[in-house]
């Protein structure tokens, strides 16, 4: 990454450039920003309903979205979003029958990401291209890229706020909400097409494959710290974007991927809530 | 006014006939134990009470109206939520039951918080509120179920086999605390449970359902062995022991042999219903 390290040997001239003179830094922050909101909330939401997994799945048949979207000559993203649109709808209708059918999902998981290769090869043999929608390009995030992004990330927040009193109701006490009326699959479908629209943007900071450890990641440490479910929302959130900020500016500083901070944060965190639980509980006993 | 009234109810679940042209009367304020064997209905009459399954004939009557969303009923499911193996506090999963159907933020209000603190309360569970539901034993659980169950304060609760999978001694605390609710907000209960005896002092009437069909009276006339036989279709007699009763077959005790079935799965399949 070339322009980070004009801007490394910059900081010690006196003119002291700051990384986030740059457009580029400031773009990343803001998607990154935009991105871990939605992921973190969204996220605390899919551990609570056990659908860690189903997340992860979703990621990868976007995958086949938007390299089809790329051989036809439409914005990825865009693809990338119809097709975990559609997904997590139909997940959604599925609602209960999806619970325990991991060999289900992964199997379509598998295809999608075949799919995608194919595509891939009919449209270019360029690698850059995979390794974007793989491993996510958040330095070349671009400013229209930014206001899609936080549209969408306002819009899915607003969804989930809306929903989110049924969501939980239906969560912990699926057979008591359905006594009270309410309905199980429309409150599962809603929520997955949020879902689906919190993927593909998490897709853009850290890639298809990374999806993971963004959105899964901070909200099960979350859960592992506190008990209260909505600082246990709170913290998910703040994790999330404390992790991805914490990843591009590591990513600045040490010229590795972004992508691989951001997992490794994300996955350090989770493993050390699971070890402080552990000492917690070890010392009451 | 009645707490509920069955009219030649018949109930289909899975393509079964379930219940057939059943009549019954419950009273406000009655204590009902729900018996018979696996099978015999007892979740599917519990469903078509709260308006999940209507009947194919007869007419179900709650308060004087057809059930509808479980109004003026609390109900405390059988199939136990994955919840429970989640690190949340006690409080807040009572509270995701607090007019949780309503759409928006869950913010609870003053109203709200009071009437949790008053659940809590009358199952003594207010030292549970703070504690994560992970760490809880069964009839820890079982109190804040209880607790959710009497949120909008019902008139009528349906108790799923709420002594599944507990120790005797938990069983007795469980059927004390339902006893002393539900004499204290003077509301009708309808427990239901494989045991019999865990739940002799604290019935008023039992609803003992086999073959289709269900009997409703005092102890003294449905548990007989005339009256079971029926229910079972098979020769059953009823042993008094010491202020016990057993209920014995020709292929050993009934009881026992259902609670064996049942003591590890949460999940069995007298109810065969999905949520998709």
């Amino acid at each position: 990454m070339p322009i980070a390290t004009t801007g490394m040997t910059t900081t010690t001239t006196i003119t002291t450039t700051t990384m986030l003179d740059y457009d580029f830094m400031r773009l990343a922050f803001g998607a990154g920003f935009a991105v871990a909101l939605v992921a973190g909330a969204v996220g605390y939401f899919l551990v609570l309903r056990n659908l860690a997994f189903a997340g992860h799945a979703l990621s990868h048949v976007g995958f086949a979205g938007a390299t089809g979207a790329l051989l036809v000559g439409i914005p990825p993203f865009w693809g990338l979003l119809g097709f975990t649109l559609a997904a997590s709808g139909a997940m959604g209708l599925l609602g209960e029958k999806l619970r325990g059918r991991d060999v289900a999902v992964g199997v379509i998981l598998t295809l999608s990401l075949g799919l995608g290769v194919l595509f891939l090869n009919l449209y270019t043999s360029s690698a850059s291209q995979a390794t974007a929608l793989l491993f996510g390009n958040v330095f070349g995030v671009s400013r229209t890229d930014l206001a899609a992004l936080a549209a969408l990330g306002i819009a899915s927040l607003l969804a989930l706020a809306a929903i989110s009193r049924p969501l939980i109701f239906a969560t912990l006490e699926p057979e008591l909400a359905e006594a009270k009326g309410l309905s199980l699959r429309l409150v599962s479908v809603l929520f997955l097409l949020i879902v689906g629209i919190a993927v593909a943007e998490a897709v853009q900071v850290v890639g298809i494959l990374l999806v993971f450890a963004l959105m899964i990641g901070p909200a099960a440490a979350a859960l592992q710290l506190t008990s209260s479910l909505k600082r246990g929302v709170l913290l998910s959130v703040l994790l999330a974007v404390g992790a991805t900020w914490s990843g591009i500016a590591l990513a600045y500083v040490t010229d590795w991927p972004p992508s691989f901070w951001i997992a490794t944060l994300g996955s350090a965190l989770y493993l050390a809530a699971l070890a402080w639980r552990r000492m917690k509980s070890g010392a009451q006993r | 006014m009645n707490a509920i009234e069955l009219q030649g109810v018949t109930l289909r679940q899975g393509g079964r006939t379930v219940l057939s042209r059943v009549g019954a009367t419950i009273e406000a304020g009655e204590f009902i134990g729900v018996f018979g064997p696996n099978g015999a209905g007892k979740t599917t009459l519990l469903r078509a009470i709260l308006g999940l399954l209507r009947p194919t004939a007869g007419t179900i009557q709650v308060f004087g109206e057809a059930p509808r969303n479980g109004a003026r009923i609390g109900y405390l499911p059988q199939k136990r939520s994955a919840a429970s193996n989640l690190g949340l506090n006690g409080r807040d999963f009572v509270a995701s039951a607090y007019e949780g159907t309503r759409w928006g933020l869950p913010i609870l209000g003053a109203e709200g918080r009071r009437e949790i603190d008053w659940a809590l309360e009358t199952v003594e569970a207010r030292e549970l509120a703070r504690r994560p539901l992970s760490d809880m034993s069964g009839g820890e659980r079982q109190r804040l179920l209880l607790a959710q169950a009497l949120l909008g304060k019902p008139k009528l609760l349906l108790l799923d086999e709420p002594l599944i999978s507990l120790d005797p001694r938990y069983q007795r605390n469980v059927v004390d605390l339902v006893r002393r609710v539900q004499r204290q907000l003077g509301i009708a209960v309808l427990f239901t449970a494989h045991e019999l005896n865990p739940l002799l002092p604290a019935m008023d009437r039992v609803l003992y359902l086999g073959s289709g069909r269900a009997a409703l009276g005092s102890v003294e006339e449905v548990v007989t062995g005339e009256v079971l036989s029926q229910l079972y279709g098979a020769p059953i007699e009823v042993l008094r022991i010491g202020g016990r009763i057993l209920v014995v077959s020709a292929h050993g005790e009934i009881e026992a042999d259902a609670h064996r079935h049942d003591g590890h799965d949460h999940n069995h399949d007298d109810h065969n219903h999905d949520h998709a």
